[in-house]
Formats: structure tokens, C-alpha cells, sequence
């Protein structure tokens, strides 16, 4: 990490899980999380802290495949084995869980994950239409009862008001964080995007981490161009999501020269978009835009391909990388399209990988990865 | 001017020596790879040298490709083998649109444009059922070389090799041989199951152009031609289908030559 903000963020986050323990000790409740589409802000509202609990790496999957099929998607395993295991720090700090019904695996990996703490599960519908809104709208009102009678407390709409603004506020920061890479070259490598990203979010004070945003920004938006990274090719890279642990595509792109200037996933990118309507009934403003976020759960999933048009644009990309998990069907049938798409409308090229946590395909990837560079060139 | 280019695969390196003017080949050399890829690439840049007659530092350029480009130190640049299998084909048969190469490890279906640049490309290398080892492991089973194998299958009519799995498909044809199946209908069979695999791969990228065959498999005419059936399409085949890769690896060295880097 280069950047003298990048430093401190590392810092201030390597005591993420201190801080998190000692916030429950005084008596903070911690509410675990799967996926984008369970509203932080609704946890924040019942004065709780919101974790991520995605599974991004791989010691905990030989765990988890005692149970599951193997043939599973890497993400699922992974966050199954630390379940197992008790050996997430941020899993064992929850008090309560909350997971949705996206994909099959996950669905039925829940129903086993129930057995081991209070979960609960958001029904979420997969179109995205006013119906749906409704529906989910609905699911979000239930969660709000869920928060009140667990953690034994009221909700406010006022309470909610203000979570929502806390979050915008979050967002815009990372927003401006991650733009910066709009400019050539980019500040950022995409480790440092994604680690940045995955790191600020499991710090329980949000205030603190939009500080360390916005200063991080000033930085960067001041930063003169680096000589070094000017003839990179610029590449954007989609898919399932990716984590410290999770991020050897990511790594293998940039050891082969490329810049991963936009990280179009739920740990990173899609996290900046979900801005809610201020104005509005907070519920349904809430409800209403995290529907409309872009997964290949969804059918159809037309966002997918006017957010990937946007930023291919914005960030002035020369390629697009589309990852998905091993196991994953969703992304990984939705990436034929995602294919045509991109070559046919956007008229970049573009590679598809499909790989799991380990290092066992390494070699085989930097073949692929390094021939599609070859081509950009 | 004479330059090098070296392949390194899983099965064999290879080297080609160009004239870096001419274009014109001055030598190739084939070696086993062995277990050190390091001293194969040694060994295989000497054969090559000598063959030319010239010495290692009279080559202006070098340049490695295959799975072991990483371990040749003298090498200017390394590419890729998709690049370097493209640029050989397009080369050796100008009209080329698309490349299909079966190697030791993987195979691939390469779209390439007329100068020989890659437009898309896929690889099967999770599988080894369509790749080079299964035939390996058939040679092993039924202890005959790959030009025996050939002419076996040309007189055998294809059994159906059922498991996609080159693990299963093996203890298949342990059964088959047990049924007492003749060799030469299972070296049939094999064929027949790895153009098939070439199939899917074709089928999953526009065929322009005409379509040329690389890499060690294609020297056995009996396979070329039924990859063609299964295909249904013409395919050309280089007369060294093996040393295509370190061909292209040679004429991007030869650009080296007269561009700065
Ligand atoms: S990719 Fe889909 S299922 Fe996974 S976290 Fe994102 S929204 Fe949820
Ligand atoms: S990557 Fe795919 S299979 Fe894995 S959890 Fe996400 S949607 Fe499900």
C-alpha cells in the first residue's frame, strides 16, 4: 500500500474484530449478514452492527465439503466451513442471522445454518417489478418485527431515516474512492480496490470509515499520475463476489501487467450504487432499490448490462473479465449473454473464468489470463 | 539475422530457428521435455543451434512460449501458446480463421483475424479426455506407439467410448479389451471420442476463415482426418504440426528485431 491513507485504513482495520467484541461487550448486538440484497440499514435502525459474512476463503471449504457436495460453489462452502468450524471471528460475534433465498445452494446451505443460530430468512422474489417491490417491501416490515422482538427494542421511522442517510453518506465515500480510478492511470491497483473495499466493511464505526474514505479520496484525487501504470491495459472485471482470500484473479490480472480499474461485484462496485431515495417512505425507498440490484439470480436481470455499459464507459476499460465461481448457475449460464453483450454491443473483449479458491489451476489461468492480455495489446 | 523460438510443453519442447529477414525456417528440433523443463529448454536451444550450425549468441532474439516459458532465462520475451499457435498457423496457411490445437494438457479453438491476431480463444484443460495424455494412456494400455495407434484406427471401426472421463474411460477400455474388442476398433473409438470433445470447443466460436489443425496429434493423419469428419469441415495441416507454437514464438521474435521493446 502505497498511499499514506491506504496505510492508516489497514491499520485502523487490522482491530476490526477487537472493536467489534468490545462494542458487545458493552452490550452492542451484531447482526450477520450473506448477501447485498439484507439492508444494513435496517440493522443499523435496531441499533446493531451489521457484518458480512460471505465466505472468501479457502481453509475453512475441506470443512465444509464433509457435508456438502463438493461440486458446490467455493462461496457457499467457504462460508458453510467457518459455521462448522466456529472459526470466524465476525460469524461468532452475531447474534442474530440474516440470509436470503438467491440461489439454490445458499437457500438449502441456510436451512442447515439455522440449526446453529436464530436466522432469519428473507424471501426474496426474482424479477424485479412493482409486485416484487411490494412483496419485498413486505419481507423488510417482517425483518423490521424480527430486530424488535431479538434484540428487544423499537424501531423508529426516524431511526431508519437516519441509518439510511449513515449509509449514503458511507456509500457516496466509497463511490468517490472508487472513481477515482475513472482517471489514466488509475491511483488504485484493484488489490488495493477490493482490499480497501473489503476491509472498511467490517468496521462497526461507519462514521470513522467515511472519515478514512473521504481522506482517502482527497489523496488520491490529489495524486499525480504514475508513469509506471500508463500503458496497462485497463480492465474491468464482473462476476460473483470476491474477497482478501478470493482474489487470485485479481492478483494473476495484475501480475500480468493489466489494471483492474472496476470491480463490478457485491463486495465492491455494486456496494457504491445502492444510494436510497431520502425522500420517500424509508421502507419502500429501501425495499425498491436494493430490489433493483443487478444478480444473475434475478431472470431477467436486465441492470446487469446497462450498469456494465456505464462503467465500461466511465472508467474507459479495454476489456471486461467475467468471474464466476465453480458450481455458480446463475453467473455462470448468464455469462453467455454477458459475452454477447459485451462483444456485440459494447464491442470489447472478453474473457470468462471460471474457477473456485484454490491454487490448484494457477498455471492454467495465467495462460488464459496472459493470452487475453496478449490480444488487448 | 537469425532469431529462436522456443515451446515448452508438457510432453515436448521444441525450437524453431528462423532467418529473421527471410522468414525463411533454418532449423527446428523436437526433445522430450522430461522432468526439468529448465534443462529442456537448454537442451532443445542447442539441438536447434547445432542443426543450424550456429552458436546460442549469434541468435539476435528469443523468444519462449508453453507451460515452462517461465523457466528460460535467456528468453527476451515469453508469450503465450494461443498467441504463438495463432501467429505459426496464420503464418504456414495465410487463410486461417481459426486454429485448433491439441496439446499434451489442454486443447483450444483459437478465432484469429488475417494477420494472425487473437480475437477469442477457449481452452479445455480442467478435462484430460480431449487432450493429448488420453491418448497417452491408451498408448499404454494397448503398448503401441502413437503411429501405431494411428494405423490401427484406420482400419478399426469406432466403439463408443462412453465416460467423458479419461479416469473412467481407461477402466472402460480395460473392459472392452477384456471382452476381447479388437485394439484396433477402441484406437478408433478414442479418436472419434477426442474429436468429438474438439467439437464442443469449435462449436462455441464462429468458424471464419478455414481452419488449421496444430500441436503433436495432428502428425497422425489417420486423427486429422477424422477430426475433419466429426468437424465437417476442411482442416490444414502443417507439415511439422508439433513445432507451430515454437514457429510463432520465432516470427515474434523475428519482429523483435526490427521493433524497439
Ligand atoms: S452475487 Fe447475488 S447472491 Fe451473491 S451477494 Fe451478490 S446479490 Fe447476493
Ligand atoms: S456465486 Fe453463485 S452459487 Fe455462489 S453463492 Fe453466489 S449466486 Fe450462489
Amino acid at each position: 500500500m502505497t498511499f499514506a491513507t491506504l496505510q492508516r485504513i489497514k491499520d485502523v482495520t487490522d482491530r476490526n474484530v477487537l472493536n467489534l467484541q468490545e462494542a458487545k461487550a458493552a452490550g452492542k448486538h451484531v447482526v450477520g449478514e450473506y448477501c447485498i440484497y439484507s439492508p444494513m440499514e435496517l440493522a443499523i435502525a435496531a441499533g446493531a452492527i451489521p457484518v458480512s459474512l460471505c465466505g472468501t476463503k479457502n481453509d475453512s471449504i475441506p470443512a465444509a465439503e464433509e457435508i456438502l457436495p463438493r461440486t458446490l460453489c467455493p462461496l457457499i462452502k467457504s462460508s458453510f466451513g467457518f459455521a462448522l468450524q466456529d472459526s470466524c471471528p465476525y460469524l461468532s460475534a452475531a447474534d442474530v442471522i440474516v440470509a436470503d433465498t438467491t440461489c439454490d445452494g445458499k437457500k438449502k446451505m441456510f436451512e442447515l445454518l439455522a440449526q446453529k443460530k436464530p436466522l432469519f430468512l428473507l424471501q426474496l422474489p426474482q424479477i424485479q417489478n412493482t409486485d416484487a417491490v411490494t412483496y419485498w417491501r413486505e419481507q423488510y416490515a417482517k425483518l423490521w418485527q424480527f430486530y424488535e422482538q431479538q434484540f428487544n427494542t423499537r424501531i423508529t421511522e426516524d431511526d431508519l431515516r437516519n441509518a439510511i442517510h449513515l449509509m449514503n453518506r458511507f456509500r457516496s465515500a466509497l463511490k468517490r474512492v472508487f472513481d477515482t480510478s475513472c482517471s489514466k492511470p488509475a491511483p488504485l491497483t484493484g488489490m488495493e480496490i477490493m482490499e480497501c473495499g473489503f476491509r472498511l466493511s467490517f468496521m462497526s464505526d461507519k462514521e470513522h470509515a467515511i472519515q478514512l474514505l473521504n481522506d482517502l479520496a482527497t489523496e488520491l484525487e490529489a495524486a499525480p499520475a504514475s508513469q509506471e501504470k500508463k500503458r496497462a491495459p485497463r480492465i474491468l472485471l464482473t462476476g460473483v463476489p470476491t474477497g482478501l482470500g478470493s482474489h487470485k484473479v485479481i492478483e494473476l490480472l495484475e501480475k500480468s501487467g493489466a489494471s483492474v480499474v472496476c470491480i463490478d461485484n457485491c463486495t465492491a462496485y455494486k456496494k457504491t450504487t445502492l444510494i436510497i431515495d431520502e425522500h420517500k417512505d424509508p421502507l419502500t425507498a429501501l425495499a425498491e432499490r436494493y430490489l433493483d440490484t443487478p444478480c444473475a439470480v434475478m431472470s431477467q436481470n436486465p441492470h446487469r448490462y446497462t450498469v456494465l455499459q456505464e462503467l465500461a464507459q466511465r472508467f474507459s476499460v479495454d476489456g471486461i473479465v467475467d468471474l464466476t465461481w465453480q458450481g455458480c448457475q446463475t453467473y455462470e449460464v448468464e455469462s453467455y449473454s454477458v459475452k454477447n453483450f459485451v462483444r456485440e454491443t459494447l464491442h470489447l473483449p472478453f474473457l470468462h473464468i471460471v474457477t473456485d479458491y484454490s491454487p490448484a489451476d494457477t498455471e492454467q489461468l495465467n495462460v488464459r489470463i496472459e493470452a487475453f492480455l496478449e490480444m488487448l495489446a | 539475422m537469425f532469431v529462436a523460438g522456443i515451446d515448452i510443453g508438457s510432453v515436448a519442447a521444441k525450437a524453431v530457428i528462423l532467418d529473421a529477414q527471410t522468414l525463411s525456417e533454418a532449423a527446428f528440433a523436437v526433445i522430450p521435455s522430461g522432468w526439468n523443463t529448465r534443462e529442456a529448454g537448454e537442451q532443445v536451444l542447442s539441438a536447434v543451434c547445432q542443426q543450424a550450425d550456429i552458436t546460442h549468441s549469434s541468435l539476435s532474439h528469443i523468444v519462449g512460449t508453453g507451460y515452462g516459458r517461465i523457466a528460460l532465462p535467456w528468453a527476451d520475451k515469453v508469450v503465450t501458446e494461443i498467441t504463438c499457435h495463432a501467429r505459426g498457423a496464420a503464418h504456414l496457411f495465410p487463410q486461417t480463421g481459426m486454429v485448433l490445437d491439441i496439446g499434451g494438457q489442454d486443447s483450444k479453438a483459437i478465432s484469429i483475424d488475417s494477420k494472425g491476431n487473437v480475437l477469442d480463444f477457449i481452452m479445455n484443460d480442467k478435462c484430460a479426455a480431449g487432450t493429448g495424455r488420453f491418448l497417452q494412456m491408451l498408448s499404454g494400455l494397448l503398448g503401441m506407439t502413437l503411429e501405431e495407434l494411428s494405423s490401427a484406427a484406420e482400419q478399426g471401426t469406432p466403439v463408443a467410448i462412453s465416460s467423458m472421463c479419461a479416469v473412467f474411460a481407461e477402466t472402460e477400455i480395460i473392459g472392452l479389451l477384456a471382452q476381447g474388442t479388437p485394439p484396433s476398433h477402441i484406437a478408433a473409438g478414442v479418436f472419434t471420442a477426442i474429436a468429438r470433445r474438439m467439437r464442443t470447443l469449435f462449436g462455441r466460436i464462429p468458424l471464419r476463415g478455414e481452419c488449421t489443425f496444430t500441436g503433436g496429434l495432428a502428425s497422425s493423419t489417420a486423427f486429422a482426418r477424422r477430426l475433419s469428419q466429426e468437424l465437417s469441415v476442411a482442416v490444414n495441416v502443417p507439415p511439422q504440426p508439433q513445432i507451430t507454437g515454437a514457429l510463432g514464438a520465432a516470427l515474434i521474435a523475428a519482429k523483435l528485431t526490427t521493433t524497439p521493446h
